[in-house]
């Protein structure tokens, strides 16, 4: 078993309570923090450990902290963002359902080195469970004197709120959170600047997704060197990995990053192999917006070496034979997936997920989903395929958010890898309605040549 | 469909209205606008759906345009600005949930409750849609039913059929 920093005490009964939770070592980082470092030096540890934005991103999470403007008598914000809604992605909610005062230790460790006297958790509306759970956790965590006034006697006030979201995508675009969380439209903002300058209420603000929060309470239990020597190179640590789709146990892991790919998806200790003795066809490493990846460049780089979760591993290769970790969302697809259709239902998706504040994401997201309907249900014509790069292409870039790259990678990464699936819905279109293209080549070993001719 | 008194004026329960005041002090002074939301959110559970004269109230209450309140009820997904079936049944329709079958939930649904996606059945009680990623994808095929939005997970077919036995006897 690898290394648990976030998970370890999840089986214990209770866990989700405040005396439980103590029981088990919990609230020791708030004492740490607030009796024996400085706010500098909470933010110094988090450097030292290098954790990265754990929301996808990968930011490093310490640098973040560093560019916050401190100007005097201006408050400032810590701003948790749970969320979560990366199709694939569901660890926030798994964290926050079982060990919730997790969270909110590491809120109030955050909240603390950033010099926050309010924060918030801004929880999509969907997760109302969960923001039930947050708002009994927090009631406790206060009884207890962790949140309040003068927290342990320390001078340190902190007040922490739950906000719920209203059902929106972009508002996991951390511009359109603060918008949202100040009652607006989630439209995201033009940067700079950057929240860390003019965030909430136009005071400088740090957003930070709830797995990163959550890991700042290891970092300062054991020091940032202790969890920058878990992991592999600059991917220090542990992470959260939601994996889903054609799998024998799918679920919430925590791994040590740099485990590789194929142990991941085949060993019983994790994802147990392919759901009812079928093969792999493909994978969406990191959630919907990363490109997806046959199954052989799944399990291997395209030198033949095993490719490992991490970073720099699963974006070897760059977009010609590479992906992302970015959420850990993990989705397996068995051999019988249509790449096609699910193609066409995430650009669905991000269609209607666009706030509509940029045109070629707007236009683009719309355009791409109806050619990916026709192609799928047999009126595409050759031209199409082309179409939709060339429409991935003009939306990728140009917009104020990246929200508009979330869309196009999917498309442009399916036809890069599967144009075959592509032109046979468009030459069989009465077979593709009917039975799907299979696991052809997807698992093959790759060809050398293939490998190089990457965009 | 449902019957609708457009005309009839909103009424707010006081409780509803407590609710309000204890969600305003949540923020800075001045930036009470940030519990437009939330503030929603409780309208919607009391009401079933957001009416423009529910919509003008919560403005007047917060002491903003009726417009910014209706911008961001439009933005939304969650919010409803027509009436619903008592038992909303929203179905998630995105990748890895059609992957093990969320499609088949779906058709089952409207065979089983005779109403296409988004209408609602003869006797008010349920209405259901597809909605994007719920942020559920390892118990897939999911549904949740608002406003407490409880979660049905590993969908089957049977499944469907108990639940909405269990909600048509409460």
């Amino acid at each position: 078993m690898g290394r648990k920093l976030l998970l370890e005490h999840i089986n214990v009964p209770g866990i989700n309570t405040l005396d439980v939770y103590r029981q088990n070592g919990g609230y020791r980082a708030v004492e740490k923090a607030l009796k024996t470092l400085t706010p500098d030096e909470v933010v110094e540890e988090v450097k030292k450990s290098g954790l990265r934005g754990r929301g996808g991103a990968g930011f490093p999470t310490g640098m973040k902290w560093s560019f916050l403007a401190k100007p005097e008598g201006v408050a400032r914000y810590m701003v948790c963002n749970a969320d979560e809604s990366e199709p694939g992605t569901f660890k926030d909610r798994y964290l926050m359902t079982h060990i919730p005062h997790a969270l909110i230790e590491g809120m109030i460790v955050s909240s603390f080195a950033l010099g926050a006297n309010t924060s918030y958790i801004y929880v999509r509306g969907e997760m109302m469970p969960q923001i039930r759970i947050l708002e009994k956790a927090i009631a406790e965590a206060k009884n207890a004197g962790f949140l309040g006034k003068n927290i342990l006697g320390t001078g340190y006030d902190l007040e922490l709120y739950v906000q719920p979201g209203g059902g929106a995508y972009i508002c996991g675009e951390e511009t359109a959170l603060l918008e949202s969380l100040e009652g607006k439209r989630g439209n995201p903002r033009i940067k700079p600047p950057f929240p860390a300058i003019a965030g909430l209420y136009g005071c400088p603000t740090v957003v930070n997704n709830v797995e990163s929060i959550a890991a700042v309470v290891p970092i300062i239990n054991d020091g940032g060197e202790e969890y920058a020597k878990i992991g592999i190179g600059r991917s220090t640590g542990t992470k959260l990995i939601s994996a889903s789709g054609n799998l024998v146990r799918p679920g919430v892991y925590e791994i040590e990053l740099g485990l590789p790919v194929e142990e991941f998806i085949y060993s019983d200790e994790w994802c147990g192999g392919i759901a009812n003795g079928k093969r792999l066809k493909a994978t969406v490493a990191g959630g919907s917006s990363v490109p997806v990846l046959p199954a052989n460049l799944t399990l291997k780089l395209a030198n033949g070496e095993p490719r490992l979760m991490s970073y720099e591993s699963l974006s070897e290769g760059g977009f010609a034979t590479g992906t992302m970790l970015g959420s850990g969302g993990f989705i397996a697809f068995d051999e019988d997936q249509c790449i096609v259709r699910n193609t066409w239902n995430f650009s669905r998706f991000y269609h209607h997920e666009s706030c509509g504040q940029c045109s070629p994401c707007r236009e683009g997201t719309g355009w791409m989903e109806k050619v990916l309907h026709r192609l799928e249900y047999g009126l595409g014509k050759m031209s199409d395929i082309d179409l939709l790069v060339n429409v991935a292409k003009n939306i990728e870039g140009n917009t104020i958010c990246p929200l508009g790259d979330a869309a196009a990678w999917p498309v442009a990464s399916a036809i890069k890898h599967f144009r075959d699936e592509f032109e046979w819905h468009v030459n069989e279109p009465a077979k593709a309605l009917k039975t799907n293209y299979g696991l052809a080549n997807y698992a093959e070993p790759i060809a050398k040549a293939e490998v190089t001719t990457g965009n | 469909m449902l019957k609708v008194e457009e005309q009839q004026p909103v009424q707010f329960s006081s409780a509803l209205i407590e609710k309000f005041g204890e969600i305003v002090k949540r923020y800075p002074e001045g930036k009470h606008k940030s519990a437009l939301l939330p503030i929603l959110h409780e309208t919607q559970a009391e009401l079933g759906w957001l009416s423009s004269e529910a919509m003008d109230k919560v403005a007047a209450y917060l002491n903003i345009q009726d417009i910014e309140v209706y911008e961001v009820a439009s933005f939304y997904s969650m919010y409803f600005l027509k009436p619903q079936g008592k038992f909303v049944m929203e179905v998630c329709r995105t990748g890895p949930c059609c992957l093990v079958g969320a499609e088949k939930i779906m058709d089952h649904l409207e065979n089983k409750l005779g109403v296409k996606e988004g209408e609602v059945t003869a006797d008010g009680l349920f209405s259901w849609r597809g909605v994007e990623c719920l942020a559920a994808c390892g118990y897939a095929p999911v549904l949740q039913i608002g406003p407490e939005y409880t979660f049905y997970e590993n969908l089957t077919e049977q499944k469907v059929d108990d639940l909405i036995n269990d909600l048509r006897n409460k």
